[in-house]
């Protein structure tokens, strides 16, 4: 019982993961990059709470409170810079602001 | 009064060093009278020296003066110091008093140019080297006089600097003497090195004692020193540079290029003839240059058109005469032969700068013509120099002087008639140049008009040369001509002076009177072909073959030539090739590496944050892959 529960969790976050990631590399607004790392990282605390459970541990639950508290901060520079590009260059797409160029 | 010989080159380095620190800021009459009364006073006090060195008090005066130590480095040390006797006094006597002939001659042909101070400033830093040179007591002072006077020849060559080919040709004669002078440098330092001592004298003395006739250092040291005279004094194979020199201001050429510093090599051979005299193999080469280079020059001045490329070729030739005397131990007969020939080629050059400067520099002898009408002082001075020249007796220097040699040459053992045949036909070709030029430029018909009247400081110095390169010769005359033996009385005081008994009594009347008929026959050889304008001359020049020899003969029998193609190409490509750096080849193909690689990674820095991500995701699933599969 508790081993199918830690296989489809983690599967489940898995899913989350790749699903975050596709958002990442196919997504041509910055927002929904943003909104697709926050995926990420919520695949990745499942992960952590699916792991404490299994092996009784609160060490798992405390790095998801960490994970949280990370993804707040993230969200909240993460707005912070896509309003200043906004307001900067008038466009989200990441494929046209690329003035890093090498 | 000895002592006071410091003097003697003070005075031109001073007038030197006032002329080139203040030379723009002076007028052009106080640049003259600064140039050529510093040469005025040294030649005073050269006169008042020889004065004290010739008055017949016992003990002899002093002739060293150490006047300070130039350099000391453990037990090497260095000295500054003069030394006087009379070989170095004859050297100093003609070089003051030719010098200052010359400068005063300078401030009335130079008028017109601009550069006047600059102009007096080199003249009087070249007398200043050439006489340490001569004075010097020790070969590294001797060595830098040497160095001093190629420096101001190679000034004075490009003095009108803004003419490239003057610059070239003063670049052509400083590397063809910088290869004289390396040699020279060379073996100085072994002299120094293998006999413990720089001064002359003492360096002598223990040569004398300690090398053998014919050791290899006496052999090696006297070749290395006949290097650089060879340079110094243009003589095969280092004679290229001398016919160009002739880019120069006139007077240059007389001073530096015909009277003084060509003859440097022969002061140097005649001063350590104790060392020549030890290496008998060295010494026969000096001769054979000397008769090689006396003839080939003569070939080459009878077929130049150029009034100073003529003389300078005759210079030459008249400097492989001394040459070859100094090759069969005539040290003192080539010192006479300096003296006459210093007097006689000065004049000449004197007096082709009067003709350049009134034809309004016109150097074509084949423009000139019939000169004699319009300046009859200028014709007068130089027949007497032409006469001298080409050793027509009895009141000519150069008789004396080319008699003395050709008396010796022909006592100077089995080898000695050869030598004194070449010398013969050198007399022939003398006087066929040397005439050549006085039927052409001064006989025939008028060609060319003189602008005006030569004025007195530009006629004074030709009639004061012309009084020695008549009557010089009187110094020294042959047994069966009056005997008198000033000169060689003289230079032996310099060193004890051994001449040949004739081989045959009768012989010595024989070889004046056979040298005398050559001289005549080069005159008359000269009247046929180019004052009769003889059939023969301009059927020969219109073969092929005689134009192809003429011209040959032109250009210096192909020296230039040959050196081009042997020397200087493959110079060129040489220093092209390492010019491009061979051995950074690898370094800079590293450089060049890093810099494509360098084009290549900046290649997927594109900005495009999405590749990066997935460029991160993809590295990551690789990471993962391997700890998962291994």
């Amino acid at each position: 019982m508790t081993t199918v529960l830690v296989q489809y969790g983690l599967l489940l976050a898995a899913a989350l993961f790749l699903v975050g990631l596709a958002g990442v590399l196919f997504r041509r607004n910055l927002l929904f990059t943003l909104l697709s790392l926050e995926i990420m990282l919520n695949a990745a605390g499942l992960a952590f709470v699916v792991a404490a459970s299994r092996w009784q541990q609160p060490d798992g639950q405390v790095m998801f409170l960490i994970i949280l508290a990370v993804s707040a901060a993230e969200a909240a520079v993460g707005l912070a810079l896509i309003l200043g590009i906004h307001r900067e260059s008038g466009t989200l797409d990441p494929d046209e602001l690329s003035r890093l160029r090498g | 009064m000895v002592t006071l010989m410091w003097l003697i080159p003070a005075f031109p380095a001073a007038g030197f060093l006032v002329l080139s620190t203040l030379g723009r800021r002076l007028s052009r009459p106080a640049c003259a009278v600064m140039g050529t009364s510093s040469v005025a006073l040294s030649m005073i006090v050269s006169a008042v020296v020889a004065w004290g060195y010739l008055s017949p008090t016992l003990p002899r005066p002093l002739t060293t003066t150490a006047l300070w130590q130039w350099m000391e480095i453990r037990s090497l040390s260095i000295g500054f110091g003069l030394h006087l006797d009379s070989l170095s006094l004859l050297w100093v006597l003609v070089v003051t008093g030719v010098g200052f002939l010359i400068h005063l001659y300078s401030t009335s042909f130079m008028s017109a140019q601009e550069g006047y101070g600059r102009y007096f400033a080199y003249l009087n830093l070249f007398i200043a080297s050439m006489l340490l040179l001569v004075l010097a007591d020790g070969l590294l002072l001797l060595y830098l006089g040497w160095e001093g006077v190629g420096l101001c020849s190679f000034l004075l060559i490009g003095f009108w600097y803004r003419e490239p080919a003057n610059s070239k040709a003063a670049l052509k004669a400083f590397v063809v003497t910088r290869i004289g002078d390396t040699a020279l440098i060379i073996g100085i330092l072994l002299l120094y090195t293998r006999l413990g001592s720089g001064n002359i004298q003492e360096l002598l003395s223990r040569a004398s004692s300690q090398i053998p006739p014919g050791a290899p250092l006496a052999v090696a040291a006297a070749a290395l020193l006949l290097a650089g005279a060879l340079g110094k004094s243009a003589q095969i194979p280092l004679q290229t540079w001398l016919p160009d020199a002739m880019a120069g201001p006139t007077p240059v050429s007389a001073l530096i290029h015909a009277a003084t510093m060509v003859t440097a090599g022969v002061y140097l051979i005649a001063r350590m003839n104790v060392l020549f005299a030890l290496a008998p193999t060295v010494r026969f080469l000096v001769a054979i240059i000397g008769a090689a280079t006396l003839i080939l020059a003569g070939f080459s001045a009878a077929s130049q058109r150029d009034i100073k490329r003529v003389l300078a070729y005759s210079t030459i030739s008249q400097i492989g005469y001394m040459f070859l005397a100094l090759g069969v131990g005539a040290w003192p007969a080539a010192a006479f032969h300096f003296l006459t020939h210093a007097c006689f080629k000065a004049l000449l050059f004197l007096g082709a700068g009067v003709i350049i400067l009134n034809l309004g520099d016109e150097h074509d002898i084949f423009r000139m013509g019939g000169l004699w009408k319009r300046m009859p002082l200028v014709f007068a001075t130089f027949l007497t120099a032409a006469l001298s020249m080409a050793a027509v007796p009895p009141l000519t220097a150069g008789f004396y002087s080319k008699d003395w040699i050709l008396y010796w040459v022909w006592n100077s053992g089995p080898s000695g008639p050869i030598l004194w045949l070449l010398a013969l036909l050198g007399i022939v070709l003398t006087s066929l140049y040397t005439f050549r030029l006085v039927f052409i430029v001064f006989l025939g018909p008028e060609r060319s008009r003189p602008s005006g009247r030569p004025g007195a400081l530009l006629t004074i110095p030709l009639v004061v040369l012309a009084v020695p390169a008549a009557l010089a010769g009187f110094l020294e005359t042959p047994r069966h001509l009056g005997d008198i033996r000033v000169f060689s009385r003289f230079i032996a005081q310099t060193a004890p002076v051994v001449e040949p008994a004739p081989s045959m009594p009768g012989m010595v009347v024989w070889l004046i009177l056979v040298s005398e008929a050559a001289s005549l026959l080069g005159i008359l050889l000269a009247y046929l072909l180019f004052r009769r304008r003889l059939r023969v001359g301009e059927a020969a020049e219109s073969l092929p073959q005689g134009a192809y020899l003429r011209r040959f003969w032109l250009a210096g029998w192909g020296f230039d030539w040959l050196y081009e193609q042997t020397v200087v190409r493959p110079y060129r490509f040489l220093s092209r090739v390492v010019g491009s750096e061979p051995l950074d080849w690898l370094y800079r193909g590293i450089g060049d590496l890093a810099v494509v690689a360098h084009r290549l990674l900046s290649l997927i820095q594109d900005g495009r944050i999405r590749r990066y991500a997935a460029g991160v995701a993809l590295g990551a699933a690789l990471i993962l892959a391997l700890v998962v599969l291994l």
